[in-house]
């Protein structure tokens, strides 16, 4: 019984890191796979949303959910600002200069926060209705972990829906499959581009705010987390939105279950991990075999 | 064959491709000033050592980068390889004779790049990227977690390393033989470099880089060539390793981490890549920058420095060298071919 317990509230704490892992990095993935575009800046558009969140809450005593609607369209329009200027100017040049343009846009964002609002640690102070325990019948959790739990799960369903029933989302996934099929179909593949980007942006946005209660949040975090953004897109897949949310579960709960377990060599298990399966599925975990 | 009767080796082409391998008027210049700031620098002689390692490993990510064209964002890992190599014998007083200890960090690095370049060059764009990345982090994690031996996350200090020839002392105050044993080696491998540039060899990575599809069609053993290609570099960056710590007579995680990959890469990218001497133009620029900016202005420096990487992805892909070669052809436009 209690070894029940026990098993329950690790997945319960590995699912809700898992939860804002695949909120930030749906986005990532959708950029990579719909583009081709190898976006390092995606960390960033986080730390950018997060900081937005924070600050909306603190300056204009925004609530909680407010801050992070009020954050999500923040983020997106600058994304898609960035987008329409720079980004699309990359759209054919090689993997290189891609990464170059994105390491140089994340610097830049690392220092334009460090100068506007400071270096340390934003604290995200929670709304009383989601501090405290709750009373889940086996055993008492978080109430935050679980709000985030379910707050995924709405996200996940909302986005497959988009992808699978929508015409955007079916636009989307053509253009994923066969870009210049999509294009010579009519699809206006730059709005879809700009459409997606800022969506994907103002996403990442929204899960730095959500997950700043443990990921923390200062400037650095643009490029802390970079790696495990980019590891759960590539388990996941690219532009596959079901991919990348298993991938995120996965990755959450085998991290969450490391950090307790093995604290000392937990991170080095999953970038090992990473490697062999990458070598086994180039694709990724869920990703559909390319020709 | 009409070519071979009217003489092919003076056709232009032949010509210039005999040419490519031979030394240019300006190629000694570099050397002669490193030499001169011995004699009138020799206060800052601790930032030129630093500044000549540099300028070893940006030419070593040259190789896999400028000239087989493999983007990788892991390449710190041979240069810490190299590093803990001459770390971790020098404080177990295995071994701390300089020269040979190099050899070793050569030997070491060269390994993990050719275990890895095996595994790792099956696969190219973002997975290929991917990996170098997590396998640099992995290595950083081993680093960091067989504290025993390397010290975990505070590294080795004060590694006991052997006078050079057995007369050199390193002093770290006044860092003369430091200074001139790197430009030496730096020297060494820069010959090699080149020669392996020129050579057919050379040719066929830059052909992989140009057209990977049609390499195969010709017969290249595309896999090995890479896969070599790989190997020496990491090797030569496993020397810059090995010489930084001895220089500095210390070790840390630092020299495994992304911060490094990426810094290099900056400033091979800076310079310009593919072009050798690339590594020199960006590392001046970049270190004489960052060295007086960063200690006084390190936030209007990261914000500097992210405006250029913009700037160069998006208008000037060749770097500094690059706009100095089409300045150089605006001036002359009737330059003979």
């Amino acid at each position: 019984m209690i070894l029940g317990v026990d098993v329950a509230s690790m997945l319960l704490g590995g699912v809700a890191a898992g939860m804002v892992l695949f909120i930030v990095s749906v986005g990532l993935s959708v950029t990579m796979g719909l583009m081709g575009f190898v976006n390092l800046a995606h960390g960033g558009f986080a730390m950018l949303g997060g900081y937005a969140i924070a600050q909306a809450m603190k300056l204009w005593g925004l609530g909680f959910v407010a801050a992070l609607v009020f954050g999500f369209v923040v983020t997106a329009l600058v994304s898609a600002v960035l987008e329409r200027l720079l980004y699309s100017r990359l759209y054919r040049a090689s993997e290189l200069d891609q990464v170059l343009f994105t390491i140089g846009l994340v610097f830049m964002m690392i220092a334009s926060v460090t100068v506007l609002v400071g270096p340390e640690n934003q604290p995200l102070k929670l709304p009383p209705f989601l501090q405290g325990q709750l009373n889940l019948g086996i055993t008492h959790y978080r109430t935050y972990s679980v709000v985030l739990i379910v707050v995924g799960v709405v996200i996940v369903s909302g986005l497959w829906l988009g992808f699978e029933r929508t015409r955007t989302g079916a636009q989307i996934r053509a253009a994923v499959d066969n870009r210049r099929m999509a294009e010579s179909l009519g699809i206006n593949i730059g709005r879809l581009f700009t459409l997606t980007f800022a969506f994907g942006s103002g996403m990442a946005a929204l899960g730095g705010g959500l997950g700043a209660e443990f990921l923390g949040l200062d400037p650095q975090y643009a490029l802390k987390y970079l790696v495990y953004f980019l590891i759960v897109v590539a388990v996941g897949g690219l532009g596959r939105v079901t991919g990348v949310f298993y991938a995120a579960l996965l990755i959450g709960v085998l991290d969450f279950t490391l950090k307790k377990y093995m604290p000392q060599g937990g991170t080095a298990f999953i970038y090992a991990l990473t490697i062999l399966l990458l070598l086994w599925r180039p694709q990724g975990l869920f990703g559909a075999k390319t020709a | 064959m009409t070519l071979q009767a009217a003489g092919w080796f003076e056709h232009p082409a032949a010509v210039a491709l005999a040419r490519r391998h031979r030394l240019r008027a300006w190629e000694p210049i570099p050397w002669l000033l490193a030499v001169a700031f011995y004699f009138v620098f020799p206060k800052y002689l601790g930032f030129g050592t630093e500044l000549l390692i540099t300028v070893l490993f940006a030419i070593s990510l040259d190789l896999v980068l400028g000239y087989a064209g493999i983007v990788t964002l892991g390449h710190a890992a041979f240069f810490g390889a190299g590093a803990y190599t001459v770390g971790i014998l020098a404080k177990r007083a295995i071994w701390n004779e300089p020269m040979s200890g190099l050899v070793m960090a050569a030997l070491v690095a060269a390994l993990i790049g050719l275990g890895s370049g095996l595994v790792l060059l099956r696969t190219q764009g973002l997975t290929l990227l991917m990996l170098t990345l997590c396998t640099m982090a992995l290595l950083e994690e081993a680093a960091n977690l067989a504290h025993d031996y390397t010290g975990g996350f505070d590294g080795l200090d004060s590694l006991p390393i052997a006078p050079l020839l057995g007369t050199f002392e390193f002093n770290p105050l006044y860092p003369r033989t430091q200074y001139l044993y790197v430009l030496s080696v730096l020297f060494v491998c820069f010959i090699v470099v080149r020669t392996l540039v020129y050579s057919p060899f050379g040719q066929s990575l830059t052909g992989i880089r140009e057209n990977t599809l049609r390499m195969h069609a010709v017969g290249a053993p595309v896999r090995r060539r890479l896969v070599l290609c790989y190997t020496l570099s990491a090797a030569i960056a496993g020397v810059a390793g090995g010489i930084w710590a001895q220089a500095n007579a210390y070790v840390n995680l630092g020299t495994l981490g992304l911060d490094r990959a990426a810094t290099v890469l900056i400033i091979l990218v800076l310079g310009g890549y593919g072009r050798l001497y690339g590594a020199f133009v960006g590392a001046v620029a970049y270190m004489a920058l960052s060295h007086f900016l960063s200690k006084f202005y390190p936030t209007a420096w990261q914000l500097g420095l992210g405006l250029l990487l913009v700037v160069i992805a998006l208008f000037a892909r060749n770097g500094i060298l690059g706009i100095a070669e089409a300045a150089a052809r605006r001036l002359r436009p009737r330059a003979t071919p």
